[in-house]
């Protein structure tokens, strides 16, 4: 392998779901990135994860100056040299693409976050999802499995229902029979998809009012784009989505690498 | 900070003499409960104290045995089977483990002091300034052991307080009197009122000068230490021995400021916790916040053992007002200026709300606070769910997280 990377700079989230690798180089352009599933060996995932993000910027571990972890795995990563947690990082990765004051709403495979930034960047408050993960990718993924629907099927699936249909339930296991009721009752499977975005974007939306401009980011916006032209509608907002949402946590440690920020840990 | 470090900080000198007295606290009771010596009345948190021990009665908390339970973590096992007979699993967690405790005759104080259980009461006695969950706790003992039941009921939402409502509580607390006698056997004595009712001043005199000490900077010592060394502050106030530990801690915490000891090493973050404690996981948030340099230096919680309007010449009247001043019985906006107060004393950088499942009266998030304090102090402020007692409400990792977040926020200011 060549090796004309240069200095890079290595971000590493760890999420409850999904590990995501992000590889800076010292003009802060993503020359190299990776997800894959957490599994139960989060250090064994990110090796991987990291791996293949080299692979794509054409680096060697020897290029890596500095690398921050963060995510729910954070403390996992023995190639990492500090952590910062997913809300810094997160905040700071949307900060990168959108400089300006907003409201940061990530919709994860656990956690949600809603988090404010002023005009500087600075954090003004967070809010993370109580105890229940209702709402979040580990609903949809809960309902793909229920309904049989492949979870890559469900964008397209909502996007061309003709109606919504709504359900009440707080709770993923109950929503599910309420979902197995409305089958019952003829719904149309699309319209019952789209009634389980709208059921995620509302458990997101009670979490915290929406100031200033709106980013949406993480992977269930990743896989599933549909979801914020519903949130567009509802909120009768613009909303503002980076390039890759899935990869914003790990491009924010990554840019804490490259500013030395993060925990020596 | 991936990891909190084991740290190994300079403990309180007068923890030793709290360890002797707790231990004599329930080794009194137990022989009293054996061979009958004296009378035992349950008491709840902030009971009419004074005067059961003007009456010569030995006080016993269930509410400091739930505490216990939850320190311990006996509790999270216990509840379900309080849960079992009906007692819901979102009703006050001290409840639903100590009557777990009770089904199951485990206590704490077997691993502690080799005591068996708990000292049998000969009355219960409860005041619902708490809450209402006191007097359906001691209810279910009363029904259990056949034990007499009395108790005064608070007002609540108070905002600025009226002479009506001094009244009616005073005359409450004197209705106990006789009911009282009837299980002493003995002629109520003023005089031993009104002594009682001094010692209990002077604790709580005594016991506010200790926290207000963590009002320097750095501050001598946090909320994590205060939550153990409250307990004389609980449990015996009334008598002169809680006021001989407070004598003892007092300077020491004292000599600590003279000398520049900061309690936790570096202090950068000063924060204030709203709301209970979480009982099982005092020493792991304790190191936590350790490791973030972030002192906790004064909550609401453990400033609600300060009774300073308790006065001998009035006894009763005093007692009405003491126990009606209290902050959990307020409105919000006395619970916002209180907030407020010990912000410009304790000058923190931010506050720390739990919201404590199963005690919604001392957890103040539910309303707004937390957004309108945020504003008008401008500081930050966060919220993180948990327990007092029942661990199962508990998302360690989202906690600690949130924690991390919310000092890695203040360091951006």
């Amino acid at each position: 392998m060549t090796n004309d990377a240069g200095s890079i700079f290595v971000g590493v989230d760890v999420g409850a779901s999904h590990t995501k690798v992000a590889i800076l180089d010292s003009e802060k352009k993503l020359i190299g990135h990776s997800v894959r599933k957490s599994g139960t060996d989060f250090t064994d995932s990110a090796e991987n994860c990291l791996n293949s993000a080299l692979e794509m910027a054409n680096a060697l571990e020897e290029n890596i100056v500095r690398c921050v972890s963060t995510g729910y795995g954070r403390k996992n990563v023995p190639f990492s040299q500090g952590t910062k947690t997913e809300i810094g990082c997160h905040a700071r990765g949307c900060y990168h693409y959108f400089p300006m004051a907003m409201t940061i709403v990530d919709i994860g495979g656990q956690d949600n976050k809603v988090i404010k930034l002023d005009a500087k960047g600075r954090r003004l408050s967070f809010k993370m999802n109580r105890k229940c993960a209702a709402g979040t990718g580990a609903f949809l993924e809960e309902m793909s499995l229920r309904l049989e629907i492949p979870l890559e099927d469900m964008d397209a699936l909502a996007e061309g229902a003709e109606n919504m249909v709504e359900l009440g339930s707080y709770c993923t296991v109950f929503s599910a029979t309420e979902v197995l009721g409305k089958i019952r009752q003829g719904k149309k499977v699309p319209d019952i998809v789209k009634g389980l975005f709208f059921s995620v974007i509302k458990r997101v939306l009670e979490m915290d009012s929406l100031t200033d401009r709106v980013v949406i980011t993480g992977g269930v916006v990743a896989h599933n784009p549909y979801l914020v032209n519903m949130v567009e509608e509802i909120t009768e907002r613009e909303i503002m989505v980076p390039e890759y949402p899935q990869l914003t946590g790990a491009v924010g440690a990554a840019l804490f690498a490259m500013e030395k920020g993060g925990h020596n840990g | 900070m991936s990891e909190e470090k084991k740290t190994t900080r300079r403990q309180i000198a007068a923890a030793k003499t709290l360890k002797k007295f707790m231990a004599d606290y329930f080794y009194e009771m137990d022989d009293a409960a054996k061979t009958g010596s004296q009378k035992i009345a349950w008491c709840t948190s902030v009971g009419p104290a004074e005067l059961l021990r003007g009456m010569g009665f030995l006080v016993y908390y269930p509410e400091n045995h739930g505490a216990m339970l939850g320190a311990t973590r006996m509790s999270t096992d216990l509840i379900p089977y309080a849960n079992a007979l009906g007692y819901s699993p979102d009703i006050c967690s001290y409840l639903t483990c100590d009557v777990g405790s009770y089904l199951q005759k485990k206590t704490p104080l077997t691993m502690a002091y080799n005591i068996e259980s708990v000292p049998r009461p000969d009355v219960l006695v409860f005041n619902t300034n708490q809450c209402r969950d006191v007097q359906d706790w001691f209810a279910w003992y009363s029904r259990e052991l056949n034990v007499p039941l009395v108790g005064v009921h608070t007002h609540r939402d108070i905002g600025n307080i009226r002479n009506y409502q001094i009244k009616d509580i005073a005359s409450q607390i004197e209705d106990l009197v006789p009911k009282l006698e009837e299980v002493t056997g003995k002629k109520f004595d003023l005089a031993r009122f009104k002594e009682a009712l001094g010692y209990s001043r002077r604790t709580s005199e005594l016991w506010g000068a200790c926290l207000e000490e963590a009002a320097a900077i750095p501050s001598p010592w946090t909320f994590f230490d205060a939550t153990i060394h409250m307990a004389p502050a609980v449990v015996s106030r009334g008598t002169k021995e809680a006021n001989d530990y407070y004598e003892l801690l007092l300077p020491e915490l004292q000599q600590r400021v003279k000398d520049d000891f900061a309690a936790v090493e570096g202090e950068k973050h000063r924060l204030y916790w709203e709301g209970m404690p979480i009982w099982g996981k005092l020493r792991s948030l304790s190191e936590q916040f350790y490791s973030l340099k972030t002192c906790v230096v004064a909550s609401t919680y453990c400033n609600s053992w300060i009774f300073d309007q308790l006065d001998p010449d009035e006894p009763f009247e005093s007692m009405a007002v003491a126990y009606t001043e209290l902050f959990i019985v307020r409105d919000e906006l006395y619970k916002e200026q209180y907030i407020t107060d010990c912000y410009n004393k304790f000058k923190f950088d931010g506050i720390l709300f739990h919201d404590a499942k199963t005690c919604p009266n001392n957890s103040n998030n539910r309303y707004g606070m937390p957004e309108r304090l945020s504003e008008k102090l401008g500081i930050p402020v966060l919220t993180i769910n948990g327990d007092l007692c029942d661990l199962r409400c508990y998302s360690e990792e989202q906690a600690k997280t949130n924690i991390e977040a919310f000092i890695e926020q203040l360091e951006e200011k």
